[in-house]
Parts: structure tokens; C-alpha cells; sequence
């Protein structure tokens, strides 16, 4: 995915060619659009009807007003207007932030170690794509089962708390292995980590070697050529793993709904519980107000990398 | 070679813990599926016997899973052969800049990062609205293409990016069209990676929770059936199935990592037969 912006550069820098050569003649970019138009068709079509046209339903929804039973048309505020003003739901948008900002820095963590260890450590190719192959192999398995997998560990006479008692650390079991913030952020590190390593090792593997060598000859230490060399030009990697684990995290419900117990409440929550009400407006609204704030978010971390340049 | 260094054994000690962590739950359901027909959720294993998994054989016992894997198996050829399809044309139309191109990369680029459950809420809404009623093949399609098509088509978008346009030069210097250049040049140096997009388009379709849930109708697809069972199931048949819906993944992915690797090794055995006289 990395190599998407080069490629609107280099054709970008084939059109200026082309209009600067062909300036005379015309012809010359209509077939260009034409093909291009015909092969994305497929593609626009699906991102119109299942993407473009859900959005703007959504937003026209929002406006809507519900009975207990059904929904009908109309123009009010009334949804935001109550989901603005109750307290409820600036404390479960904290929360969703919250798990953000934690599963953001734990898998940052995780996940750059991770693939500097792939990326510098491992010294064969072959290797490298073996041990990098297991780090993703989970991505292509079942969220669902792998959340249910932690039940066994985490419960009350799980795995977890009865290794700990009988090593005498502590007498009674633990409760907030279990149905806690913790499970939850502890199932997100878990799914989500190799949205992580797999851009940040992608970046890696491109640093040029020469510059570690041309480091280290002029004396730093492996400590400050990882500070000053790999990982600022690690940034774009970084950046794009950031953006994955990020908008998954604010966009969850079912990961908070499972691991908690229902315990917790996040944005995601919200909407699926209005959903589950019938209470399509009032889910709309939410809906809305999360999609704005996904995007805030993302066009802030885009502040810190020109994407289409660095990719 | 240069000896390793202190940091070698402490990452390698590192990455080690962290495919525990990775692996570790999946390896104990794994265990636990094989609870005797006595146990419970967790250990101690009481006997070893293979009876969840032939719960899961007799259909009343827990809801429709078989029905349920038989729609996500066929959602998931469906998506699969879409995405492959669909990516390599946009990813042919992306190598140059058309008019709209921007607007649908930036549209590929919102699918990707929009809140699943939103893409759920809006087409249910759609259909809803329109007097259509939703079902896996309609509505769950759809919505799953939105998760499936910015993979596919991100990995094209690399792929045509260190594509040699040199090869396609010399199809038409010898007199091939572009459909022919395509057909017998372009698609069969890339197709190792058409595997790879197909391997995304089915797991991820197979897998998909959020964006289904709101769109496959009554009728189930595995994760919905599986994540109905979370609620009302507390005996280890749900490891049971998970283990088998789990060795099935792992299948899918060996087929799939195979074939790359046979397409690999056949295309360097092979090679090149420039200058050996064939016409």
C-alpha cells in the first residue's frame, strides 16, 4: 500500500510531460480519462452505492425522528440536540478516546520493536518472510474467535489467576481480568498489533543499510542510530499503522461489548445499543458525530506526514 | 559473520513472547475443544474426548452453523473473485491520472478507515428505505466489498508501481494489442500477487463481523451465527467450533501461500527463454 503515492507522482509527472510535449494535440488526453473511467467503473459503482450513497443516508437519517416502533422523515435537531447536551455522551466519548490513546502507544510499542527485530535482526530474507508471515497470519482468522479465545485465560478460575495463586503472588483471584477495561484494551493490543508491524517493517525494509553503516562509522551507538536514523525514516510507517489502529479502536463496538461483559461503553456501543432500540435518528446522530471525529483525527496525524509525498 | 549482539537476544526473546501472545489463546481453545463431555470453560481438562466437536455435528443442538458456513463460504468466493476483478481494473486505471481519480483514491482511502458499523447502519437504512429487504448476497456483498476492495486494490497500486512497463513496450513492438499485452503479458507476471488479493478478499469476507451485521438478513453468516452463540452457549462447543473455523482459516491460508510459492518456484525453474531459438 506504501507505494501508492509515487504512483500519483510518476503519473503525475508523465501528464505534466505529456501536456508539455502534446500541447497541440488534443486528442491526446481524452483516451487517458476514457480508459480510466471505464476500468474504475466497477469500483465507483461499489464505493457509490456502499459507501457514498450509506453516508449521505446516514446524515439525512440523522435529521429524522423515530417512534418507539418506526422512523419517519423530518428536519430536527432534536437528535443532536439531546445527544449534545447529555453528559452521557461526552463520558463514553472520553472512553473511546481513552482506549484509543492506550491501544495507540501499547501497539506503537509493541509493534516497532517487533519489526525492528524483523527489519535489522534477522538476517536472512527467507526468514524475515517466515517470521513476518506469522506475525500476520491471525489478521486472515476470526476476530470473534480469537476475543473468545482470552476467556479461558482471563476468568475468574482462568488460566491467568490460577498460575498466580498457586505461585503465591496473590490469595484471591483476581476480578478485573475479566469484564474490564483491561480485557478490552488487552483484546485490541491483541488483534490489532500487526496493523502495526506490517507498514512500520515495510518502511524498514527500505531504509537503505548503507546509511546504518555510514552511522555507526561515524560513531554512534546502536541506541542513537535507532533515535536519529531508523526512526524518522520510519515516520511514514509508523504514521499509517497509527491511522489503522486508530480508526479500528474509535470505530469498535464489538470488541468493547465482548471483553467487557457490557460492561463499558464506547461510541460504537452507543450506536449499536440505538440500533438495537430501533432508534435509527438517534443512532444516525452518534453516527455522524463519530465519523467527524475519525476524520479530525486523521487529518491531524496527516498534519504530521505529507502522505501522498511519503508513502 | 559478525557475532550477534546482547539487543539480538533480548528482541529475539522479545518477538518470541510476543507470538505467545499472538498464538497462545488460539493454542488453548485449541486444547480445551477437547474437553471431556464433564468440563467446563477453563482448565483443569476434565478427560479428553471428542464430544463438543460432535455437538456441532448434530444440527438442533446450536442454531444453523452448518447453513451459516455454507453462506459465508459462498459470500467469500463471491467477494473474493469481485475483488480480485475489480482491484486489477483500478489498478490498471490508476497507473495514470484520469479526471476523478483523486476523488475515488480519497473514497478508497474512507473505506478503509470508516467505522465499520457505519457502512452496517447506512445500507441497512438504504434498503430499509427503499422497501428492499436485506439479505448476504445483496446488501452483505456490498458492504463487505467496501472492506475488501481498498486491500485489494492498495496492493495493486504497489504492485503496478515496480511494474516494468518495458515488458508491455515489447508485447506491442511485436505487434500485440493492449488486450493481448494484458491478457498474455501484464496478468501473468502479476498473478502471484492476484493470489495474495484473492487470499484478502476471501478472509476478510469470511471473517467480517461489523459490516454484516446489519446487512445479511435472517439469514446468518458464521461470525453472526458464532457471535449469537457468545450470548447463549457456555460449554467448550464454541471452542469446538472455533477450532474448526480456525483450521479452516489456516487451510484457506496454506492453499493460498502455496500456490504463490509453487507459481514462484515454477516461474525461476523456467525462466527466461531468451536466445534459446524459441519463436
Amino acid at each position: 500500500m506504501t507505494d501508492q503515492s509515487h504512483l500519483f507522482i510518476q503519473s503525475n509527472a508523465i501528464s505534466t510531460d505529456q501536456k508539455k510535449s502534446k500541447r497541440t494535440f488534443h486528442w491526446g488526453r481524452l483516451p487517458d480519462n476514457t480508459t480510466g473511467w471505464l476500468l474504475s467503473l466497477p469500483l465507483a459503482f461499489v464505493l457509490f452505492f456502499f459507501l457514498v450513497l450509506p453516508i449521505a443516508m446516514i446524515v439525512v437519517v440523522s435529521f429524522w425522528g423515530a417512534t418507539e416502533f418506526s422512523i419517519y422523515p423530518a428536519f430536527q435537531f432534536e437528535n443532536y440536540e439531546f445527544l449534545l447536551t447529555s453528559p452521557v455522551t461526552y463520558q463514553v466519548f472520553w472512553n473511546t478516546i481513552k482506549y484509543a490513546l492506550v491501544t495507540w502507544v501499547l501497539t506503537l510499542g509493541i509493534g516497532f520493536t517487533v519489526a525492528y527485530f524483523l527489519a535489522f535482526h534477522v538476517r536472512s530474507l527467507t526468514w524475515q518472510v517466515v517470521l513476518f508471515l506469522l506475525c500476520t497470519i491471525p489478521f486472515w482468522t476470526s476476530n470473534i474467535i480469537r476475543m473468545i479465545s482470552w476467556i479461558p485465560f482471563l476468568g475468574r478460575n482462568g488460566i491467568a489467576n490460577s498460575t498466580l495463586i498457586s505461585m503465591g503472588v496473590i490469595d484471591e483471584p483476581l476480578e478485573w481480568l475479566l469484564f474490564s477495561d483491561f480485557s478490552v484494551i488487552l483484546a485490541f493490543v491483541h488483534l490489532y498489533t500487526l496493523f502495526m508491524v506490517v507498514p512500520i517493517f515495510n518502511t524498514m525494509m527500505r531504509i537503505d543499510k548503507s546509511l546504518i553503516e555510514a552511522a555507526s562509522d561515524n560513531g554512534a551507538s546502536g541506541f542513537q542510530t535507532l533515535t536519529n536514523v531508523i526512526i524518522p525514516l520510519t515516520k511514514p510507517g509508523i504514521m499509517i499503522g497509527s491511522i489503522f489502529v486508530i480508526t479500528l479502536v474509535m470505530g469498535d463496538f464489538i470488541t468493547v461489548r465482548f471483553m467487557s461483559g457490557s460492561q463499558k461503553a464506547n461510541v460504537g456501543r452507543l450506536i449499536s445499543n440505538d440500533i438495537s432500540l430501533l432508534q435509527y435518528p438517534s443512532a444516525a446522530a452518534t453516527a455522524v458525530i463519530l465519523l467527524i471525529t475519525v476524520l479530525l483525527v486523521i487529518s491531524v496525524l496527516l498534519r504530521f506526514v505529507d502522505i501522498r509525498k511519503e508513502l | 559473520m559478525e557475532k550477534r549482539s546482547r539487543s539480538f537476544y533480548a528482541l529475539a526473546a522479545f518477538f518470541g513472547l510476543f507470538l505467545v501472545f499472538l498464538y497462545g489463546p488460539t493454542l488453548t481453545i485449541g486444547m480445551l475443544s477437547f474437553q471431556g463431555s464433564q468440563g467446563g470453560l477453563t482448565f483443569p481438562m476434565r478427560g479428553v474426548s471428542l464430544h463438543w466437536f460432535r455437538d456441532l455435528f448434530e444440527q438442533q443442538a446450536v442454531g444453523d452453523i452448518w447453513g451459516s458456513f455454507f453462506r459465508s463460504l459462498t459470500l467469500g468466493l463471491m467477494v473474493m473473485v469481485t475483488t480480485v476483478i475489480v482491484s486489477v481494473m483500478g489498478g490498471l486505471a490508476f497507473r495514470k491520472r484520469f479526471a476523478g481519480s483523486g476523488v475515488i483514491f480519497y473514497l478508497i482511502i474512507t473505506s478503509l478507515v470508516i467505522p465499520s458499523i457505519l457502512v452496517s447502519l447506512g445500507v441497512g437504512l438504504i434498503f430499509s428505505q427503499a422497501g428492499l429487504s436485506v439479505h448476504w448476497s445483496t446488501s452483505g456483498y456490498g458492504s463487505q466489498l467496501t472492506w475488501t476492495l481498498p486491500f485489494g486494490l492498495l496492493i495493486m497500486f504497489a504492485v503496478f508501481n515496480r511494474f516494468d512497463k518495458s515488458y508491455e513496450e515489447a508485447a506491442r513492438d511485436q505487434g500485440a494489442n493492449s488486450w493481448q499485452t494484458i491478457r498474455y503479458v501484464v496478468l501473468p507476471i502479476i498473478a502471484p500477487m492476484l493470489i495474495g488479493v484473492a487470499l484478502f478478499g476471501f478472509t476478510l469476507s469470511y471473517d467480517e463481523f461489523a459490516r454484516t451485521l446489519l446487512t445479511a438478513g435472517s439469514y446468518n453468516t458464521l461470525p453472526l451465527e458464532i457471535y449469537g452463540m457468545t450470548t447463549n452457549v457456555t460449554t467448550p462447543v464454541i471452542f469446538a467450533l472455533g477450532t474448526l473455523t480456525t483450521l479452516f482459516s489456516f487451510v484457506v491460508i496454506g492453499v493460498f501461500l502455496s500456490i504463490v510459492l509453487v507459481m514462484n518456484k515454477r516461474r525461476s525453474r523456467h525462466g527466461s527463454d531468451a536466445g534459446k531459438g524459441m519463436v
